[in-house]
């Protein structure tokens, strides 16, 4: 199997957050709001990450 | 004299009090979690979880292997080994599975076997976070 280095991102991002949704909250509708915060965190995480790093390349 | 613990009551037990309601140990409910993803939330009534929890468990560990990342062993006397170990152990039969089967024992040949590694050590991790917050359903020390 292989992967592109985002897909491997969204993957990561999203199998985490469901994890931590569940875990960490005890509603299910504030469970799906933190696990959604968790995912969007770890996706806009990586991405300025990324453009950063470009930037300190350049 | 013991307390009495009242137990909280799953989502899908109306008609039952805590005191009709089968207690479940929270060791057995961490135990159970840790063993099998998802297992440990089964037992306290809460089956969406546990569906979800397994999926995404296993579903991390599945894709690290099928990247073909590394399965640590114990005792190779490297730090970063032994850590690496102590996360993948975290998955408890799949890792036993892994291990019976082969699975991550091959040298590294692609660039994205790296991150196939990762996802098996937070797989590991996952499942004890996910084991803990069963035995604190068990316990009582999250209502719900």
């Amino acid at each position: 199997m292989t992967i592109s280095h985002f897909g491997a991102v969204l993957l990561f991002s999203l199998f985490t957050s469901v994890v931590f949704g569940i875990t960490q909250r005890s509603e299910p509708r504030m469970m799906i709001r933190f696990g959604a915060f968790c995912f969007a965190l770890f996706v806009c995480g990586t991405i300025i990450a990324s453009w950063a790093m470009w930037a300190i390349k350049h | 004299m013991a307390a009495k613990i009242d137990y909280p009551l799953a989502a899908g037990d109306k008609g039952l009090t805590n005191a009709a309601k089968p207690r479940i140990s929270p060791a057995l409910t961490l135990l159970a979690g840790w063993l099998v993803p998802g297992a440990g939330h089964l037992l306290v009534g809460k089956w969406i979880r546990a569906l979800l929890l397994m999926i995404a468990i296993i579903g991390m560990f599945a894709v690290g292997v099928a990247l073909q990342g590394k399965v640590y062993t114990p005792n190779t006397g490297e730090p970063l080994d032994m850590l690496g170990f102590a996360g993948d152990i975290g998955s408890g039969l799949l890792y036993l599975l892994a291990r019976m089967l082969g699975w991550g024992q091959a040298p590294v040949l692609i660039a994205v076997a790296d991150y196939g590694t990762k996802f098996i050590v937070v797989a590991g991790l996952l499942n004890i976070v996910a084991a803990v917050d069963a035995h604190s359903l068990a316990s009582g020390r999250k209502r719900s």
